[in-house]
């Protein structure tokens, strides 16, 4: 909460003598949960990153025989008699908790529950979080749902195997698979875990953005990366609700016997499924009912991973252009218009499903309107990188490379966003390519832009720019390796989540590309423990970072790196301006902070002209 | 959640005025206002909570209207305990009004009495819910054996979880009432009541939703 400044200077005091258990372990501080989220979400992506790699062997060389990965995973692999093969079961988890962990437990939460906690207060001007008790909760409540999630490859029959979309009938009947048993369950209760610290931080975002603005802020004057962030918190706060009903309903149908979700006339191995009175125990259920409530949370969900990432590019692109941002408004009203259709699209997951063809195309129309204000963006971050001096350190990289992938994995999206070219698209590896270039490609990108421009107010000090860009070249290179060949593989009928392709024979000659990108996805990996490295060593003995190591104008940029407790040693900053003051000719810098009071010359211009672009 | 808020005096000490403070009376250099604190951020925080819980809600509606035109629905009959639990909610929430604005308008003495029915009313409540569950299950109304009553278990349980959570924070209210913490004159009450409000509401459109629409 805000304080008066005196009031606060004894508090930082008190602060300071807390110990080190409540002040690093169990904090309120928002800096402080957001390097937890931050840190907890970088060992969740080491996991499923390792799940990748699993899932990426056993497509290229599917018979091969991993004994020492048999050793390692015993319940995966077939190890008696020197055979290392990976049981089919074992590959449907692999993908099903690749995908849960991934969009969820690592790419909604490193921008959104790490930079959100790390950025809101500091870019609106506030002391902290609006409730910061809640908040240190919801990442506790958030580690819950993470333990959950990676314990359940170790109970009963292994983890969840429904895909992360959790489809019933599969999800629904325990006996149906071995992941739909105990796995199962545990991926529900740690949905639900995830689900609850998300919307406890969700009401925080939402209430510290509206309520806590420092003087002067007024929404026109927000960096892009605080609309994402409001953004976001009402969509998660809006779309995940129907995700939990969908839980609850899933767990009546597993553990209570009910059909919510369960059809009539269900065979499980071989045996129809009846009661004791001889009628089939389930009767009536619609499983496409899980997947209308599953998307209408998913779409909103995949903007909850991209919404960020735009965010951090338009921030890091004009800093390193050293350039206002073409069009702001047209950005905010972007964004917005891509939150807002975010909630009238999701059919077009289901077009399979058998809709209506009159439904199907609106969902379509719905969905290709999404294209309108996502070139918006894109025109208006290519306007302000026109005719720039650019410096091309780090996080400019990947700012760059966030806007190359929203352009390739946009222009795919407008194919599958087409009822007719989706059916003969859909669950092929072409939808693979789409959504890791766009969503899980920019968000990826967009969070390793923001740990690399952001890093002095998480820890002090810089990142190492050789090595990140080191990092950068061996990412960008081997994610497109990886992710661009799989349209062309989809495109010839490569089928996603299918445990041996070469079964079948028109898709045996497509092995020497899997094969490539296999070992693309390697080098894709492998090449992350240079990030690690950075990370960590810079976080220890990285150049020690002043106040504003960029040159940049926002808010975050008025105080210590690390900000102190309460943000600022004394008063809050008023803010004057719109925080992309780059390169105006009547200042001798070529960038003016968000809290430098308007020259005489600026407010004469104003009483005269009305509002300007000072007005932002 | 609810302790927390609950920490929070009435009228929130924000920062207002002196150097770098915000909120109204602060005028920005160029002429304009400040923008003014829209709400106080512990009832606009438990306002979103409800919006998130109206969601939920949706999604149950909208799963009961699809499931709705299956062939195998058949429409449940209530018990009519029903009726007397949905009358103690009501009288609840009436009570609660009335404490709230014994305490608006200075009469501390009034305000216990008021409260402490609230609190039994919606203690009777629950376990009203309760024992209309046994009558169904008496009658042989399963949570699984008709889609009508798998849903009603389903939403009158979870409206419950939810009125569980308001009597835990009632017992929070209670104590601090007891303490005299709450300032005469003002609505230390409001959230509460909000929160205690939005329930009955909820559970009469959920009545409606069952045994009317």
């Amino acid at each position: 909460m805000a304080h008066a400044p005196e009031a606060h200077a004894g508090e930082a005091h008190a602060h300071a003598e807390e110990a080190f258990i409540w002040k690093y372990v169990f904090s309120k501080n928002h800096r402080i949960i957001g390097i937890q989220y931050y840190i907890t979400a970088m060992v969740m992506a080491l996991v499923a990153g390792l799940l990748a790699m699993l899932i990426r062997l056993q497509l290229a060389w599917p018979a091969r025989d991993w004994a020492f990965l048999a050793k390692i995973f015993p319940m995966g692999y077939d190890a008696g008699g020197g055979f290392g093969v990976m049981r089919p079961e074992f590959y449907a988890m692999l993908f099903t908790m690749h995908g849960t962990i991934m969009v969820f437990f690592v790419l909604s939460t490193a921008p959104v529950s790490g930079f959100g906690n790390l950025l809101i207060p500091l870019q609106s001007g506030a002391r902290d979080m609006a409730f910061p008790f809640l908040n240190g909760l919801s990442y506790w409540t958030f580690l819950v749902g993470c333990v959950v999630i990676l314990t359940s490859f170790f109970v009963g029959a292994g983890a969840a195997a429904g895909g992360w979309t959790a489809y019933p009938p599969l999800s629904a009947l325990k006996g149906a698979v071995p992941g739909s048993e105990t796995g199962q369950t545990f991926w529900i209760v740690g949905m639900v875990f995830f689900i609850a610290a998300f919307t406890m931080g969700g009401l925080n975002f939402v209430t510290t953005i509206i309520n806590l603005r420092t003087k002067g802020l007024s929404p026109l004057r927000m960096p892009m990366t605080l609309w994402a962030m409001f953004l976001v918190a009402v969509l998660g706060l809006l779309a995940f609700p129907a995700l939990i009903a969908a839980c609850i309903m899933l767990i009546f149908d597993r553990h209570f016997g009910t059909s919510f979700f369960l059809p009539t006339g269900l065979v499980l191995n071989n045996a129809p499924m009846l009661g004791p009175d001889g009628k089939f125990l389930h009767q009536g259920g619609s499983p496409l009912l899980w997947q209308h409530l599953f998307w209408f949370l998913g779409h909103p969900e995949v903007y909850i991973l991209m919404l960020p990432a735009l965010g951090f590019t338009s921030d890091i692109l004009t800093n390193f252009a050293r350039k206002p941002l073409f069009g702001y408004k047209s950005m905010v009203g972007a964004m917005c218009a891509i939150g807002g259709l975010s909630f009238i699209v999701w059919g077009h997951h289901m077009f399979v499903s058998g809709m209506n063809p009159y439904l199907a195309m609106a969902f379509a129309v719905g969905t290709i309107l999404i294209a309108v204000p996502s070139a918006v963006k894109v025109f208006n971050w290519l306007a302000t990188l026109r005719g720039a001096r650019i410096r091309f350190n780090t996080p400019m990289l990947w700012a760059m490379g966030v806007v190359s992938l929203f352009i390739s994995g946009g222009l795919s999206g407008v194919w599958l966003a087409q009822s007719a070219p989706d059916i003969q698209l859909h669950d092929t590896m072409f939808v693979a390519a789409h959504f890791h270039l766009i969503m899980a490609g920019a968000a990826l990108f967009g969070v390793f832009g923001a740990t690399s421009y952001w890093f002095p107010k998480m820890f002090g000090r810089m990142m190492n720019d050789t090595l990140g860009k080191a990092h950068f070249w061996f990412t960008f290179i081997a994610y497109y390796c990886t992710f661009f060949p799989m349209h062309y593989i989809g495109i010839a009928g490569h089928l996603r989540r299918i445990y041996d392709p070469y079964q079948y024979e028109f898709l045996k000659p497509l092995q020497p590309i899997n094969e490539f990108i296999t070992i693309s996805a390697l080098v894709l990996g492998v090449s992350q423990i240079l990030f690690f490295i950075n990370f960590f060593w810079s976080a220890f003995a990285g150049k020690k970072a002043g106040e504003n190591p960029w040159e940049a104008n926002g808010l975050e940029w008025t105080t210590a790196s690390p900000p102190p407790h309460g943000n600022w040693p004394g008063a809050i900053p008023a803010v004057h301006r719109w925080p992309y003051e780059y390169a105006n000719p009547d200042f001798p810098k070529d960038h003016v902070m968000q809290t430098e009071p308007l020259t005489a010359a600026e407010q004469q211009e104003k009483a005269a002209e009305g509002p300007s672009r000072h007005e932002h | 959640m609810s302790t927390e808020v609950l920490k929070k005096s009435p009228a929130p000490a924000l920062d207002r005025g002196g150097p770098g403070g915000r909120g109204p009376g602060g005028q920005d250099d160029d002429g304009r206002e400040g923008p003014e604190l829209f709400y106080d951020p512990a009832r606009f925080g438990l306002w979103l909570f409800l919006g998130t819980l109206t969601m939920m809600f949706i999604g149950f509606t909208s799963a009961y209207m699809v499931r709705r035109l299956a062939p195998d629905w058949i429409q449940l009959r209530p018990p009519g305990l029903l009726w007397a639990n949905t009358a103690a909610l009501l009288l609840s929430s009436g009570t609660l009004e009335v404490a709230r604005r014994r305490l608006r308008g200075w009469n501390v003495a009034g305000v216990g009495p008021w409260l402490r029915a609230t609190g039994a009313l919606g203690a009777l409540f629950l376990a009203g819910q309760l024992a209309a569950w046994r009558v169904l299950v008496s009658r042989g109304y399963f949570v699984g054996s008709s889609p009508h009553n798998s849903f009603f278990y389903l939403l009158s349980g979870v409206h419950g979880v939810h009125l569980v959570v308001g009597l835990i924070w009632f017992g929070v209210v209670l104590v601090k009432a007891r303490r005299l913490a709450y300032t005469p004159g003002q609505d230390g009450l409001g959230m509460f009541a909000t929160y205690w409000h939005f329930l009955t509401g909820l559970w009469v459109y959920l009545l409606l939703l069952f045994f009317v629409f």
